[in-house]
């Protein structure tokens, strides 16, 4: 497989959210707009690619057994790095996606790439998979938030294209999982073409 | 009354599956029998009840005196990741019947977002004391139990009915979480909050 694939493969053919069904509670938790969907999308990319990139690193000083706990304080400090700078940066988007800011350490998507991909590869292409892996999240994040978005409130990025409300089941919780389960079908459709 | 109102809070209206999207990876990997449902649903109660009062104690007694509660992320991690250990160990020699129901789900806890999401929303409600944490702990559980069980009976009965080639599996399964979350939507209002 070369670096070019390796990049390109979390978008569709093995996109985290839409076909391997990780990291599905921030997904559907935060993407009630485009703009947080982004957002959280991009603060996983930075700690699925730092994890990726230290565990590649380290992986031949850690015993075996106590490899899954060593991930995991390796992943929870970069995620208090994102909570502390996003609380300090972009405390608007820090208030929106609340909860789940801490909650990226327990993502199944970040801990999954360290143990299947970052533990068995080199540091160049741990780096690319978490690079991809991650934009891939954030594409499926924006994708999903911008949908609830469009029909939910009738604004795209926060610009509002149509007078009055939109449909408000999207932006709560029900709408959520209903736009996923279409969007679903509708990825699997493009992964068949 | 109190008390009352935290548990009908957890359990209908602000249902941590359906209404806040925490713990949506077991909900929907292993609600596939009603069996299942419930072993499922007795680890997590057992684990999420120990980790946050665990946490309770460690946050009050320990991060805020030092002033260091920006390590909670980490701290409450590693707490909850040996503690899913030591139960299981435990387990292992004090009730075996008990290890083999709920055995191979205990591995599954130590990533599922609910657990940490729990402790982390108990150490940050207002005026909540050890007591209101361990209902509010014990409730979310149930919750989490109550949507789980519920949504594994559906799906038992969606396994015999005619649903269109797209949406077989998990797009159904989404459409039908959304269905069951809107039901919940019902209760909005009933506790003030």
């Amino acid at each position: 497989m070369n670096q070019l694939q390796n990049f390109s493969k979390g978008f569709i053919k093995e996109n985290p959210v839409f076909t391997l069904f990780l990291g599905l509670c921030p997904t559907l938790g935060v993407t009630t707009s485009a703009f947080n969907g982004l957002g959280m999308g991009l603060a996983t990319t930075f700690v699925l690619l730092m994890s990726n990139i230290v565990v590649s690193l380290v992986k031949s000083f850690i015993p075996d057994k106590v490899r899954i706990p060593s991930f995991i304080v390796i992943i929870a400090s970069f995620v208090t790095i994102v909570e502390l700078t996003m609380q300090a940066y972009l405390p608007s988007l820090f208030d929106q996606l609340g909860l789940f800011i801490p909650l990226i350490v327990v993502n199944c998507l970040v801990l999954g790439r360290a143990e299947a991909f970052a533990s068995k590869n080199n540091f160049l292409s741990s780096a690319i998979d978490g690079l991809g892996m991650g934009l891939g999240f954030a594409f499926a994040l924006t994708l999903l938030g911008g949908v609830r978005e469009v029909f939910g409130s009738g604004s795209i990025f926060g610009f509002k294209f149509i007078e009055g409300d939109g449909m408000l089941i999207f932006v709560l919780a029900p709408g959520a999982f209903i736009a996923l389960g279409y969007l679903i079908v509708l990825i699997k459709k493009l992964q068949k073409a | 009354m109190e008390y009352v109102l935290i548990i009908i809070s957890a359990l209908f209206v602000n249902n941590i599956v359906l209404a806040q999207f925490l713990g949506i990876c077991p909900f929907i990997g292993v609600s596939n029998k009603v069996g299942t449902s419930v072993g499922m649903t007795g680890a997590v109660t057992f684990v999420m009840v120990i980790a946050t009062i665990v946490t309770y104690l460690i946050q009050n007694y320990v991060l805020v005196p030092l002033n260091i509660t920006y390590m909670q992320t980490i701290t409450f991690i590693l707490v909850i990741a040996s503690l899913v250990q030591l139960v299981e160990i435990i387990l292992k020699k004090v009730s075996p019947p008990l290890y083999q129901a709920l055995g191979i789900f205990l591995p599954l806890i130590t990533t599922n977002c609910a657990v940490l999401g729990v402790a982390i929303l108990a150490v940050q409600k207002d005026g909540f004391g050890l007591s209101h944490s361990v209902v509010f702990a014990i409730a979310n559980a149930l919750g989490f139990g109550l949507a789980l069980i519920v949504f594994a009976g559906i799906r038992e009965s969606l396994d015999l009915a005619d649903v269109p080639k797209p949406l077989k599996g998990v797009p159904i399964a989404f459409i039908v979480a959304g269905l069951l979350a809107m039901a919940f939507m019902g209760f909005a209002g009933v506790v003030p909050n």
